[in-house]
């Protein structure tokens, strides 16, 4: 996908057209805060006009003047965030633009377009064409290029059968011809929806944005509260010590208060932060299908995580060569390396390069003649190699142990004593043991294991001191398991999966009050996926995969998770920092403000009264005063867009390491800050002449 | 300050410390049904409260359940306190005759009593006829204090349940906190009050005439028995005007110490029980840390105000409405602790306070009435505090905030900003009420800020249930006795209603085992935090009244200006 | 209906248990146990009631030591301060009052409950010079009355608790026994 910048003049001319659009109450009203700060912009305003008559304060225009900005600051935030979702949604709509579609029915083509499908369609791709819509290869197999989603421009195979079954509308066929079952209604695909969640059109909000737009609202309503209760606070007071204060205590004034009061900070950022949380997720090539799931993974407690590709690296390699007694290492190399040339696989490939680390053994296949491979079969469950050679017939063969044993027995040889305990000893370990052999003579085992990702450690340990335990999921015997885990440093296992026991590991974690978070790309792996808190499945698996899981990795790189749920976290640590942030502000506005309504009250003849006390920050005027603390407040949502849409930084520390740094930061930063902006503000205004 | 005035101020500190997990404790057992050391000779009458009242004892209630039986038992409780005091003057136990109480009196204070507010818009010794007092308000005063204890209760088994639906059973709540530990506790309480010389008789009032000829009519009354639940209850409603600073209510200085403590105890203890109910001590240890401390910050602003001296006056120390037998350090701990929980009664003058030190009892109130606070609901309330705070602080962890594996979602948020909400709107609204209409402004006898002062207190003493007052303000007026009754109706019922609702909700939550690298609740960093939140949610509602009140007269008497 | 009749019985008997039984037990025990101070610590003077220890009476001959100022005007229906403000000018203009009558100390001060029995010996000693001259006191007579302040004085209670105290009824009663006698 392409990358952005955050502020690209494109988008910030959008926004800014947008935060206009944006003003109509209806819009409004679904922010509580911000529509309290519209009511205010826009009483002060009538009233301003109504007193027009008698001349307009300069100081009272620009308090509405501010009001306003206020307002269209939280909105420009909000389109900015929804600025950067639509440009993605643009580039993927740009995909979707006029696909016909070839329809078989039966053994006949017709051509179609591709907004004309229907569930349970068969459509034929061949290269070259666009796949019409999400859907199933049910014939054939081709290379498929998705990078127009994924941003991958390496080809994926897809395949019938099997768990790579799943393509998605908008990508191109490369080569060969392959038939897709459509199994996503016109306008519902996968594109579809990807569109529609990046643009923010069908955002709802999450359980935790409702949670703290309560709080917001109930803070809000007690400052209007406030605000309204302190007229006739202030008209009493007055009266009491017999002052005038009818020319400070205005609408405009005590509707400056109210605003900066109300948590406006958050309440303009809250809905830009949610928005660039599922954006900062389809950066990272994640897919999130609600903001629901986004928050949720921020509250994952238990990941589980696939062995292989995961945990380990996708296959065994050769470690070690353990000769039987009465040979040497090296003729065990050798004829492992001899035994392994024809051998393809990864198991193969990584004996002949060990065999070359170890002992510079250069063998390959056009060198030997006289050669025939014998290819692994299930029946005899050994490969090797039959050489005519002036020595006589060498048969070399490497396989399981039984194998090996029966043909040397066969052969009139025997196992060596010595040969048993060293392939008990690597199956215990968890490795798997290869014996080879030449002609009726065992030689030694090579010894094959699991290579545990590079860091993967590390990885584990970060997410323990962030809370999360995490369980690795495996075929392989518990044993074997149980040695992987420890050298991985995984918290958990579960050995001899199966798609019934993950599901029931997902329901017994979550009966203990457990958030799980799991990647898969099975078929199988469907109910697991739909039953996990956060299931993420990868793009490249099944329909049903993808279907079930709550998020779809474009990279199908199941690590992805780790990456995910700190975005989560980071979505609901910006929100509590800001929240924070937001209500330590309020302190400092009372030492701005409250002085500035009251200096006047208890004064003597030509001098200030005792309130002016309060004035800590030593501001010039009262009205330079309350101005300043407008104008602090409406600048502090834009100088904080950056940060909502980023995000607080997240490291993965312990849970209490967090808030005291966050408390510190946006605590007692809150705190403080004000302190300084709004003294600085008041020597630039008073500097410039505004007041 | 001597070293014996600090003495007068650490020794019912010293003894609230030692006494909370002793009675805390005791608490824990007795109100679970559990086997303690009251069992063998009050069990027969905790039985036979439930065989009379038609109680099944193993009933497990929903909270709506929970929170209609508590609604119906209490309006029961305000009719039958409106009855007899409308009734009184046709009533036994009337020996001075006293006359029916006007509605609009009898309404406040029915009201005032079954809220666990005793204000007192009344003076007891020329109003209350002893049947009025023993059957109506003392009745209430431990009524009043057990439907607290209550609600904690139901809010602690709300954390402690995993995934139940119910909250207990209000009645055996309202039996067991009655029967074992407000009527034992007020007991010897009460004989030693008497025996410090409070009147405890039926007798009619005593005419004498005094050495220089002078005659006077000395009070009686079932006094010592009221004054022990009064103070233990968190009640305050004073058996005379003057309440605790009457000789008869607050006879010596050991009378006067021990209900210095008892005024915290119950609140205190019920920290420890807390911790013993959840199987995790230092959650309630927390809880009474932070609460302790800011008494302890309270107290030494108060003293220090107290103690200043008053340049208005021209006077180094003002004690005007301290009895002498009392003293300037028993008075400032008195009003400090009286104002911490919701007790309200006084043993000297609020009103007569130095501006700081009136200042500080205004904002113990209105802070919430959780330092410390009422019997049960003190408790409750600041449970909401920790929810609010959990949730801020949890968000700020990365994940959905929980407390006690109980996850804080929408509904416990609403929930608790009601709580929150509820009493700040009534005190904003009642004040601007009685500040702009003429009713309101007749009552005010203080000039300049201290007349603004007085309303602010009567009203944020109303909505938070506390009852203390400056007395300057002329309350007993139709206006004060309708507004400041709706206003303790509000303050009680919307706190508790939505206290319950959490407790039924977080009951339903499936509770998560913690975890150890988790957001824990029981670090020195939770408490910092706890008392940051209740500062700055208190503050930031109620600087404008404080700046307008108490801060401002300080200034004033600062430079020496009199009203 | 079952909860209505719950809380209604509920009603009843914690007002028969809280509201008769626990006063009547308490009432009942200090009967016997502490029958002076059940009954308002009466003072009796030839047997007549002259007060109560635990009640200020006014005393306003300058021949007694007088108590602190009552609000209420030593009248105990109803028991009461003054309630002045802190910022109070009728206060201040009470205090003048008082210090040109040569008050001191607390007794500048209205008592919060206006039935003040006691005040500071210090309070009593800055008064013996009015009574003496008022009753023509000799040194050795005035010397008498100190003694008396100092007999009469109560310490802190268990010498740790609330404030030194004089009894003003019962100092009055002393002092004029003390002097009839002499």
């Amino acid at each position: 996908m392409r990358k952005q910048t955050m502020f690209s003049t494109r988008l910030v001319v959008a926004a800014v057209r947008d935060s206009f659009i944006k003003l109509h109450p209806r819009t409004q009203l679904a922010n509580p805060v911000i529509f309290v700060t519209l009511v205010g912009a826009f009483i002060t305003t009538v009233v301003i006009i109504a007193n027009a008559p008698e001349g307009v304060s300069a100081f009272e225009a620009q308090i509405a003047f501010w009001l306003w900005l206020t307002v269209l600051f939280a909105n420009f935030s909000e389109a900015l965030a929804e600025g950067r979702g639509k440009a993605q949604a643009d580039a993927l709509r740009k995909m979707k633009t006029a696909v016909r579609a070839r329809l078989l029915d039966g053994e006949k083509e017709t051509v179609v377009n591709a907004g004309d499908l229907k569930t349970g369609d068969s459509v034929v791709c061949e290269t070259g064409d666009f796949i019409p819509g999400d859907g199933e290869v049910t014939e054939g197999i081709a290379t498929v290029d998705e990078s127009a989603i994924t941003g991958e421009s390496a080809p994926v195979v897809r395949e019938s059968g099997g768990d790579r079954s799943a393509v998605t509308g908008g990508t191109r066929v490369i080569s060969d011809r392959i038939v897709v079952r459509i199994t996503a209604e016109p306008g519902r695909s996968f594109l579809d929806r990807m569109i529609g969640l990046v643009e923010g059109a069908r955002r709802r909000k999450t359980p935790n944005e409702v949670a703290l737009t309560i709080l917001l609202a109930a803070m809000t309503a007690l400052f209007l509260l406030v605000v309204v209760a302190l007229k006739p606070y202030a008209d009493y007071s007055a009266g009491a010590a017999k002052a005038d204060l009818s020319k400070v205590i205005t609408i405009p004034v005590l509707t400056a208060l109210l605003v900066c009061l109300i948590p406006t900070t958050i309440g303009g950022l809250l809905s830009a932060i949610g928005i660039s949380g599922m954006d900062r997720l389809i950066r990272k090539n994640v897919i999130a299908k609600s903001g629901r799931a986004v928050e949720a993974a921020g509250d994952v407690d238990v990941l589980l995580l696939d062995k292989t590709g995961t945990i380990t690296l996708g296959s065994r390699m050769a470690r070690e060569f353990i000769p039987a007694s009465g040979h040497s290492e090296k003729l065990l190399a050798e004829l492992a390396q001899l035994a392994s040339l024809s051998d393809e696989t990864p198991e193969g490939r990584s004996i002949v390069v060990l065999a070359k680390e170890r002992f510079n053994l250069r063998a390959e296949v056009g060198t030997l003649a006289e050669a025939s491979f014998i290819a692994f079969s299930a029946h005899t469950r050994m490969s090797g190699v039959d050489i005519r050679g002036a020595a006589g017939a060498r048969s070399i063969r490497k396989g399981a142990f039984d194998a090996i044993k029966r043909h040397v027995e066969s052969a009139g040889g025997t196992m060596p004593a010595n040969i048993l305990t060293v392939v008990e000893t690597i199956a215990k370990s968890g490795g798997t043991p290869l014996v080879v052999s030449e002609n009726a003579d065992v030689i030694g085992v090579v010894h094959l294991k699991d290579v545990v990702k590079g860091g993967i450690r590390e990885r584990f340990a970060q997410m323990r001191r962030m809370g999360i335990k995490t369980v690795m999921i495996t075929g392989d015997n518990p044993l074997t398991a149980a040695a992987i885990a420890a050298e991985s440093g995984v918290d958990d296992f579960l050995a001899e999966a199966t798609p019934e026991t993950k599901l029931r590991r997902i329901r017994e974690e979550q009966e203990k009050g457990y958030m799980v978070a799991m990647a898969g790309d099975g078929t199988n792996d469907a109910p697991a996926l739909a039953q996990a808190d956060v299931g993420v499945a990868m793009n490249a698996g099944t329909q049903a995969a993808r279907e079930a899981g709550n998020m779809v990795d474009l990279d199908s790189n199941p690590t992805k998770l780790i990456e995910i749920v700190v975005t989560g976290k980071q979505l609901l640590m910006t929100r509590g920092a800001l929240t924070t942030f937001s209500v330590a502000n309020d302190v400092a506005k009372y030492f701005a403000i409250i002085p500035a309504m009251f200096a006047g009250l208890y004064a003597a003849p030509g001098g200030v009264g005792p309130l002016a006390g309060l004035n800590v920050m030593a501001l010039h005027s009262p009205q330079s005063a309350i101005l300043s603390a407008v104008i602090f407040n409406a600048f502090i949502i834009i100088a904080l867009v950056p940060l909502a849409l980023k995000g607080v930084k997240y490291r993965p520390v312990g849970a209490m390491t967090v808030l005291r740094n966050n408390l510190l930061v946006y605590g007692l930063g809150g705190l403080v800050a004000p302190f300084l902006g709004i003294k600085l503000i008041d020597v630039l205004i008073v500097g410039v002449g505004l007041v | 300050m001597n070293e014996h005035d600090v003495l007068q101020i650490l020794i019912p500190l010293g003894l609230l410390v030692v006494l909370t997990p002793l009675l805390g404790g005791y608490m824990a057992k007795a109100l679970q049904g559990k086997n303690h050391l009251l069992s063998k000779p009050l069990r027969p009458l905790e039985a036979l409260a439930y065989r009379l009242c038609l109680v099944d004892e193993k009933e497990e209630m929903t909270w709506k359940k929970y929170a209609s039986s508590l609604l119906l038992f209490n309006l029961f409780g305000f009719l039958a306190l409106f009855a007899l005091q409308t009734l009184q003057a046709r009533l036994p136990l009337n020996p001075q005759g006293l006359a029916n109480i006007s509605w609009d009196s009898a309404f406040n204070t029915a009201v005032s009593f079954v809220t666990n507010t005793d204000w007192q818009g009344y003076a007891g010794e020329t109003a209350m006829s002893y049947l009025t007092q023993m059957l109506g308000l003392c009745v209430q005063n431990f009524l009043s204090a057990a439907t607290g204890m209550a609600v904690f209760l139901a809010l602690t088994r709300g954390f402690v349940s995993r995934g139940s639906a119910t909250v207990g059973n209000f009645w055996v709540d309202l039996t067991r906190s009655t029967i074992y530990v407000l009527l034992p506790l007020s007991f010897v309480l009460a004989l030693v009050l008497v025996w410090q010389g409070s009147v405890q008789n039926v007798a009619p009032y005593v005419s004498s005439t005094g050495v220089e000829g002078g005659a006077q009519s000395i009070p009686m009354g079932p006094a010592a028995s009221q004054i022990a639940i009064k103070q233990l209850g968190t009640n305050g409603g004073g058996f005379f005007n003057a309440n605790g600073a009457h000789p008869f209510e607050n006879p010596t200085p050991l009378a006067n110490l021990l209900e210095l403590v008892a005024i915290l105890l119950v609140p205190s203890a019920l920290t420890w029980t807390y911790g013993v109910m959840l199987e995790r001590r230092r959650q309630g240890l927390v809880v009474f840390a932070a609460m302790f401390t800011l008494l302890s910050a309270g107290l030494a602003a108060s003293l220090w105000a107290q103690y200043g001296p008053n340049r208005s006056l021209g006077e180094p120390a003002v004690i005007e409405g301290i009895d002498t037998r009392i003293g300037t350090a028993n008075c400032v701990a008195w009003s400090v602790f009286t104002t911490a929980a919701s007790n309200g009664s006084v043993n000297c003058a609020h009103e007569s306070l130095s501006p700081l030190s009136g200042g500080v009892a205004l904002v113990n109130i209105m802070v919430g009435e959780v330092v410390f606070g009422g019997v049960g609901v003190g408790m409750a309330g600041m449970l909401v505090f920790i929810l609010i705070t959990v949730f801020l602080s949890g968000l700020m962890v990365g994940r959905t905030p929980e407390y006690l594996g109980k996850k804080i979602e929408a509904r416990e948020v609403r929930m608790s900003m009601v709580t929150i909400l509820a009493p700040s709107a009534v005190i904003l609204i009642g004040s601007a009420a009685a500040l702009m209409t003429p009713a309101g402004l007749a009552g005010i006898s203080a000039k300049g800020p201290h007349g603004f002062t007085e309303v602010v207190y009567a009203f944020t003493s109303a909505a938070q249930n506390n009852g203390s007052a400056f007395e300057g303000l002329n309350a007993n007026s139709p206006f004060y006795n309708v507004a400041l009754g709706l206003v303790m109706l509000v303050g009680r019922f919307l706190t508790i209603i939505p206290i319950l609702a959490v407790a039924g909700s977080l009951a339903g939550k499936k509770s998560v085992a913690a975890r150890e690298t988790g957001f824990r609740t029981d670090t020195f960093l939770f408490f910092a935090l706890l008392i940051a939140t209740i500062l700055v949610v208190g503050v930031l509602t109620h600087f404008p009244s404080l700046a307008l009140g108490p801060i401002v007269e300080h200034l004033l008497v600062g430079l020496g200006r009199t009203f | 209906m079952r909860t209505a009749a719950t809380a209604f019985a509920a009603l009843l008997f914690f007002t028969l248990l809280t509201g008769v039984l626990y006063a009547g037990a308490v009432a009942g025990i200090a009967r016997f146990a502490f029958p002076k101070q059940a009954n308002g610590s009466l003072v009796v003077r030839g047997g007549r009631v002259v007060g109560s220890e635990l009640i200020a009476q006014n005393f306003k001959d300058p021949k007694h030591f007088w108590p602190r100022p009552s609000a209420a005007g030593f009248n105990p229906l109803p028991s009461g301060g003054s309630n002045y403000a802190p910022s109070s000018a009728a206060l201040l203009g009470k205090i003048n009052e008082r210090k040109k009558l040569g008050m001191t100390r607390e007794m500048l001060f209205a008592s919060g409950s206006g039935l003040d029995p006691h005040i500071s010996p210090r309070a009593a000693h800055d008064q013996v010079e009015r009574i003496a001259a008022a009753r023509g006191l000799n040194e050795m007579e005035k010397n008498a009355v100190r003694v008396l302040i100092a007999v009469r004085t109560e310490g802190r209670q268990y010498g740790l608790l609330g404030e030194e105290r004089v009894n003003v009824l019962l100092l009055n009663l002393a002092l004029d026994e003390e002097l009839r006698r002499e």
